[in-house]
């Protein structure tokens, strides 16, 4: 079966065409929840930054972010919403954003007549923007244009037994057809390094691996002191894992078991195919932008407690490590790998899992688009002033 | 009889229990012989599938993840109390 998307002008394709409406900042969330309610079939993104972090670090992301969800290939246009004094602001935006060779319609509301006024034009410029793009159609596009993100999160004692192996499963695939997977969650590889630096391409690639890991062990001994050892929980043991690099091994599972060829930093755009890893948290929100960022079409996320979380224009396909919260989560979940357990092979589960995200690519809805969760949240490394 | 145990990557010298596995109760994986459990081994839990020496490195998913600290004994539960870490000290 062919995957088809829609061309952008940078030659990408996205797999969904959506209207975005994404604030610079926090102080406008409520003008595009306004927009939302007015035009539901936009795709509002609210979030909690845009202002009060100075440092270079905070403002990199916060760019970053912002317009790497401006330039994804999911977005077919954009009415940016503003406010005016801001550190993201429109003006240090614009020169960005220029380019994407898709329409936006920008407003301030300290210029454009208060919240209630914004919120009107805004509504107005997101419809235009649908009826001017709706007409786009779809189009084939090879594999190695697919970028597939995977994710873990809301972890039981299966997700790396059952659902992440899956994940695995699932990755080695994409690489072989030539597409590319990334994943990230630094703190979740602590203890592994010297196994996924020792897939790496080249030296280079396993020296950013061995110092990406060591990053994220030296700052959470920094951080957490003493409790360093809980990124290893009392849960976690009693759920039979017995080191953190078991823990580990059940997150980088899911990257599955091809050559390494690239560590980017959180938010960006890969240069090669194949295997990517980001330098990215584990927290899943704040991961899940960075990957989204990074430019995937279509993410993998693997739950064991079961969370509902989604992700704005980005369709997240959730894979249950156990038929329990498969059951109990049914309107939430996409797949149960909790079948594993039953006995059904693995091969099968995994040509099940190609087939569905397939189909998603092609236009069929998640469960977590048509419950609509989508979250925006990202990465901050200092406070705010 | 139903698979209970499962075996991530064809190196490791342990198994996943997927439910609860009670002391002499048969632990059996897909494609191999079936094997007594010596004690009770709780779900989502290891099982050791073979002898494995002091100091022997444990391994699960192809990967070393702990090293024993004393002798276990094929179908004895591997946790925290026969292994440690090889990095932290849990």
């Amino acid at each position: 079966m062919e995957l088809t998307g829609y061309q952008r002008k940078d030659g990408k394709f996205g797999i969904r065409n959506h209207v975005l409406v994404l604030p610079t900042v926090s102080c406008v969330n409520g003008v595009v929840n306004r927009i939302g309610r007015e035009v539901p079939e936009a795709v509002c993104a609210t979030h909690p930054h845009g202002c009060g972090r100075g440092g270079p670090r905070d403002v990199e992301i916060l760019f970053r972010i912002l317009t790497g969800m401006i330039h994804h290939p999911n977005v077919g246009g954009v009415v940016l919403v503003g406010l005016g004094c801001e550190v993201s602001n429109t003006k240090r935006l614009l020169p960005l954003i220029v380019d994407s060779g898709k329409p936006i319609e920008i407003f301030n509301v300290q210029e454009d007549g208060g919240s209630l006024a914004t919120a009107g034009k805004g509504a107005a410029a997101a419809r235009r923007i649908l009826s001017e793009i709706n007409s786009q159609p779809r189009v084939a596009f090879p594999w190695d244009q697919l970028l597939v993100a995977m994710e873990c999160g809301g972890s039981d004692a299966l997700s790396g037994v059952t659902a992440n192996v899956a994940l695995g499963a699932v990755s080695d695939r994409l690489v072989e057809k030539g597409a590319t997977v990334i994943f990230g969650e630094n703190t979740e590889m602590i203890g592994t390094a010297h196994v996924l630096a020792r897939r790496a391409k080249d030296a280079q690639v396993a020296k950013q691996i061995e110092e990406m890991v060591g990053r994220a062990e030296r700052i959470t001994h920094e951080v957490m002191g003493d409790l360093a050892g809980l990124v290893i929980s009392p849960g976690n043991m009693d759920g039979g894992m017995s080191t953190i690099a078991e823990k580990s091994m059940g997150c980088i599972v899911k990257g599955g078991s091809t050559t390494i060829n690239q560590v980017v930093d959180y938010g960006e755009i890969p240069a090669e195919h194949g295997l990517i890893l980001q330098d990215g948290p584990g927290y899943d929100g704040d991961s899940m932008a960075g990957l989204a960022a990074s430019g995937a079409q279509l993410m993998f996320f693997s739950t064991g407690r079961g969370t509902p979380v989604g992700f704005p224009a980005l369709p997240v396909i959730k894979v249950a490590s156990n038929t329990r919260i498969y059951q109990a989560m049914k309107e939430d979940m996409d797949v149960n790998a909790g079948s594993l357990v039953e006995g059904r092979p693995l091969n099968q589960l995994q040509a099940e899992m190609i087939d569905l995200m397939i189909r998603v690519i092609n236009g069929e809805k998640t469960k977590a688009e048509v419950n609509g969760m989508e979250v925006l949240t990202f990465m901050t490394v200092h406070p705010p002033f | 009889m139903e698979e209970n145990i499962l075996i991530i990557h064809p190196r490791d010298n342990v198994a996943v229990a997927l439910r609860t596995i009670e002391a002499g109760e048969q632990a059996l994986a897909q494609g191999m012989k079936g094997f007594p459990a010596s004690e009770d081994i709780p779900a989502s839990h290891k099982i050791a599938l073979r002898n494995i020496a002091e100091e022997e490195e444990i391994i699960k998913y192809g990967e070393t993840v702990a090293v024993s600290i004393r002798p276990i004994k094929k179908g004895e539960w591997v946790h925290t109390h026969n292994l440690e870490s090889k990095r932290w000290k849990r």
